[in-house]
């Protein structure tokens, strides 16, 4: 184990520079020491110019996105150890805009998400004094998976046509779409495929599958988009069909 | 690092990285992904000899004779055979996404992956076998 | 500088806050309501929750026995009139938010299902698998999108309340995207900021929580109350400070000292056992085992590491397969995280901070003191956790008093005129100050993290398990003189984009004043209740100190400490029971 190891990290300040450059800092190596406790170090004893967003530390905010090595991943997860001898290149996640040094902006998401009525619409709501919606636990397992997306954006930073296309809806909110869609309690699964079978929803994604590999949370949104291809071809199909049959 | 700033202050400039047009060649899986969508154009290539194959039958044995010759050239042995790799790559990797997108539930269990995949391979062998046997029986 | 508006402003974008905008928005409909939070609301630090949320809804179960249980694990300092009330709106919170979306876990039938949880003597917390509040937040933040009325200032910092002629008019923030200085002017401000954990060195807390509500209001003039009660968590790792759950010790997990000893068995806590027994050993209530750990710290048999002292939490003799079946949460997040794994290694752990149950000095509809000024969650103090909080009610409290905060919040600003332009030109002093005091100041020699260390060692060492007069006071003087030495911080980040050095350096500030007024709180109350333990005065004292300790700002020096009694409604102050 060697004493300490470099870390590539970008540097961009908008104020002074034109462009991003990498900057090596030398940083202390402990067996129990992840990426972001190496930037943690710069910020606090090297350079505390250094912007980096974090919080939890534990996987679970997903503020800690970047690319490490060149694939992203969160900081918080990342051991130092699974990168040696280094140096280790810490740049901010792909396919966003970077705003300074390690921090993307996100907004293109935020609207992307509200875009998809990521809520629970139906037609009637039940009044609160009649208590829950039943659901047993095989309809919430049809959904769970979907539903623990942290928003950490690897999905997007992973995914190619996002990068090519960036007016792609992208998969992290399709599958939230999905995690409404199927959820017993919803009634808006009309509603969002008519909003997902435009140009940039689902027929966007060739099915590259990165997404899947970088998620965190083993939310599987490729399985998710696939899965509403079907539901969607299978909906036009009826909707040519027995048109008179469609609500 | 107290320098003066040099601009006007609470002026975005965000920082817009092009995406190089050699993208699919940065990581294996996006090359293999580049490969797997190409094989369409080896698809449609067979596709293609299939309807030659047709037209020949229709206009009697002569023509049939004479696209057999043409089909056993060096040629066109190379880039069919090329074709048949990437069409088996095309198949192998369809059957192995398949699952993605069927999700089967059996009593509240989601079927896993593989027998999914498995059941698409099976019924690949045994229409291709049944397929085999007749051609080949007479 | 331009003026930004609204009618309600909520700061903080966590469970409370989201809950009180939805209330804002439902209440009033043509109300202008803004969220304005330094972290995208997802990123909140209710997120991290993973017990469950208590509310009372299945047959067997009673109001009065929620309120009793939480009354008396609050060891009679709560506000019984503001438990009755969130007891009694609890079942009608959870469910809406069940109507909402969020994915509790069910019973065969498809009912809401709950489990046991620690102080609680009926099962009454619901949960979502092992990661409730990450689904309440994430539930509650897509539900606030259906309302378009709801403004979002994402990423913006609040430095300062805009006060003028007695009430609370708005905020100054730093849009950390540009690094521009905007007054935002409000009828009402709901402070949901949560807690300050971050102000001692091992918690479970996230970087964010930093007691920035807490310190605004304080400055404001509003009281903190309460803000001796510190709760502990007794296993967390002590590096990242990720709790590990109870239900470690309960599937047979052993805690073991320095020479591989289960030390418990010498406090009073029973025999050990190769089976785990409820209440007995590691399965003791919490604080007596947070104490027992500090009683071996002090008798030299606990390990110490790069990180402090620590003992380890053996679950080897458990199997890699129970293991997996019954802890993997566990198993994956000292793996994932910090590169342990608990079927081969020993997990060291120590007590870690969890929870404030002090905070801005509410009533029981989310009102400070000083009119226009809100607050709810862990941030605000109502306070129905008293002096120590039971497990799974802060999740609900979130729920109940974000909506009263909201609703009341909304009621006051419509009655109330636009705010006065004269609080521009304190607008235009905040900004002064944050360019004169930090981005063009030279000459400072004091760095960032070195006072936050110092800090951060100075609470543990006087307000951590166990207390004492003299050491307090000591730390009283050392908290002065870090405040003094802050004024000569040196910043090397000097820019506008995204200055996260200037946001740790407010922060640290935010992080002194409520240090301050936890220490002095804590040296005034002389007496031992709930997790606030003074070695001399180990009693509870319940003739004089039946009562709230409130801590306001002096202009030069310590917190001035006052008091305000306990309501007491139908359950005088009995004898503590841990009920399991």
């Amino acid at each position: 184990m060697p004493p300490t190891v470099t870390l590539a990290v970008t540097r961009y300040r908008p104020e002074q520079e034109s462009e991003p450059a990498l900057q090596n800092y030398e940083v202390p190596f402990r067996k129990d020491w992840v990426v972001l406790d190496a930037l943690n170090y710069i910020k606090d004893r090297r350079d505390g110019s250094l912007s980096f967003r974090w919080s939890c530390r534990m996987g679970v905010c997903g503020s800690c996105g970047m690319m490490v090595n060149g694939s992203p991943k969160l900081t918080c997860a990342a051991f130092l150890s699974d990168y040696l001898p280094g140096p280790i290149r810490v740049e901010p996640l792909q396919y966003f805009p970077i705003v300074r040094d390690l921090v993307v902006d996100i907004t293109d998401f935020m609207r992307k998400l509200k875009q998809v009525k990521p809520w629970i619409l139906r037609k009637e709501e039940k009044p609160l004094a009649e208590g829950e919606y039943l659901q047993t636990p095989d309809q919430l397992d049809t959904y769970k998976q979907f539903s623990m997306c942290i928003n950490c954006l690897l999905c997007y930073s992973a995914c190619p046509v996002y990068g090519l296309e960036p007016s792609f809806i992208g998969p992290a909110a399709i599958a939230l779409a999905q995690r409404y869609n199927l959820d017993s309690r919803d009634e808006a699964a009309p509603e969002r495929l008519e909003i997902l079978s435009e140009h940039d929803g689902i027929w966007q994604c060739t099915f590259v599958g990165e997404c899947t590999k970088v998620c965190p949370k083993n939310v599987d949104p490729a399985g998710a988009i696939q899965q509403y291809k079907l539901t969607g071809a299978a909906h036009w199909f009826k909707s040519l069909l027995l048109p008179w049959g469609m609500k | 690092m107290s320098a003066e700033a040099h601009y006007t202050p609470y002026h975005p400039k965000w920082y817009r990285r092009r995406v190089s047009v050699w993208w699919w060649l940065q990581k294996g899986s996006y090359t293999t992904f580049v490969l797997r969508e190409l094989t369409s154009v080896f698809v449609a290539f067979f596709a293609l000899v299939f309807l030659w194959q047709l037209r020949a039958l229709v206009q009697g044995p002569e023509a049939y004779a004479h696209f057999l010759v043409r089909l056993k050239t060096p040629l066109f042995l190379t880039v069919n055979s090329v074709a048949l790799l990437f069409v088996l790559f095309h198949a192998i990797t369809w059957f192995n996404l398949a699952p993605k997108a069927m999700v089967v539930r059996l009593r509240g269990r989601r079927v896993p992956d593989w027998i999914i995949a498995g059941l698409n391979y099976l019924a690949w062998l045994f229409l291709s076998g049944a397929v085999a046997w007749i051609l080949l029986r007479g | 500088m331009e003026v930004f508006s609204c009618d309600v402003l909520v700061v903080g974008g966590g469970g409370a806050g989201l809950r009180a905008a939805i209330a804002v928005a439902e209440t009033i409909p043509e109300i202008r309501v803004a969220v304005i939070s330094k972290v995208y609301p997802m990123r909140s630090h209710t997120v991290s929750a993973e017990g469950g949320a208590a509310a009372v809804i299945k047959a067997g179960d009673r109001l009065d026995e929620h309120a009793y249980d939480t009354i008396s694990g609050g060891d009679w300092l709560c506000d019984q009139d503001a438990v009755e009330a969130f007891v009694k709106e609890a079942p009608a919170e959870m469910v809406q938010l069940e109507h909402w979306g969020c994915p509790w876990s069910r019973e065969p039938d498809g009912r809401i299902a709950v489990r046991p949880f620690g102080g609680m003597k009926v099962e009454r917390t619901w949960f979502a698998a092992d990661k409730t509040g990450f689904h309440m937040l994430h539930t509650l933040f897509q539900t606030t999108l259906k309302y378009d009325v709801i403004q979002w200032y994402d990423e913006w910092f609040v430095t300062k309340l805009l006060v003028d002629e007695g009430r609370c008019q708005g905020v100054v923030a730093i849009e950390l995207a540009t690094g521009r200085v905007q007054a935002i002017t409000a009828k009402a401000v709901i402070l949901c900021t949560g807690g300050c954990g971050k102000v001692f060195p091992f918690t479970t807390n996230a970087n964010i929580k930093n007691g920035d509500g807490m310190a605004l209001a304080y400055r404001a003039g509003a009281p903190l109350k309460d803000m001796e009660f510190v709760q502990y968590h007794p296993t967390g790792l002590p590096f990242t400070g990720i709790l590990i759950t109870e239900a470690a010790r309960a599937e047979g997990g052993w805690l073991l000292n320095k020479d591989g000893y289960r030390y418990l068995q010498d406090y009073d806590l029973g025999r050990p056992e190769p089976r785990p027994v409820l209440r007995s050993m590691e399965l003791g209530p919490r604080d007596r085992l947070s104490q027992a750990f500090v009683n071996e710290q002090e008798k030299g048999r606990t390990l110490e590491g790069p990180y402090g002292h620590f003992v380890h939490l053996d679950l080897r003799h458990l199997g890699e397969q129970l293991i997996d079946k019954r802890l993997p949460f566990v198993r994956e997040l000292c793996v994932k995280y910090e590169n342990i794994d608990p079927v081969k290694e020993m997990i060291p752990v120590r007590p870690v901070v969890h929870y404030m149950m002090g905070g801005v000095h509410t009533d029981i509809h989310g009102a400070t003191p000083l009119p226009g000024l809100y607050a709810a969650g862990e941030a605000a103090c109502v306070s129905i956790n008293g002096a120590n909080r039971l497990g799974s009610n802060s999740l609900t409290e979130i729920l109940v008093f974000g909506a009263r905060a909201g609703k009341s919040a909304a009621a006051f600003a419509s009655g109330q005129r636009e705010p006065s332009p004269f609080v521009l030109a304190q607008a235009r002093d905040e900004h002064r100050r944050l360019e004169e005091k930090f981005l063009r100041k030279t000459g400072g020699r004091e760095k960032i993290a070195t006072l936050r260390a110092e800090m951060q060692k100075t609470m543990e060492d006087s307000a951590g398990i166990y207390r004492t007069g003299a050491v307090l006071q000591q730390a009283a003087q050392n908290l002065r003189t870090l405040q003094e030495r802050f004024y000569d911080v040196s910043l090397d980040d000097r820019s506008y984009t995204f200055n996260t050095e200037l946001t740790a350096a407010l922060e640290l500030s935010y992080m002194l004043d409520v240090a301050e007024a936890i220490v002095q709180s804590a040296l005034q109350r002389r007496e031992s209740r709930g997790s606030h333990q003074r070695t001399d005065h180990p009693k509870r004292d319940d003739t004089q100190f039946p009562q709230h300790s409130l801590a306001y700002r002096a202009e030069d020096g310590p917190p001035r400490i006052e008091y305000l009694p306990v309501t007491i409604t139908r359950w005088p102050p009995g004898q503590r029971v841990y009920g399991k």
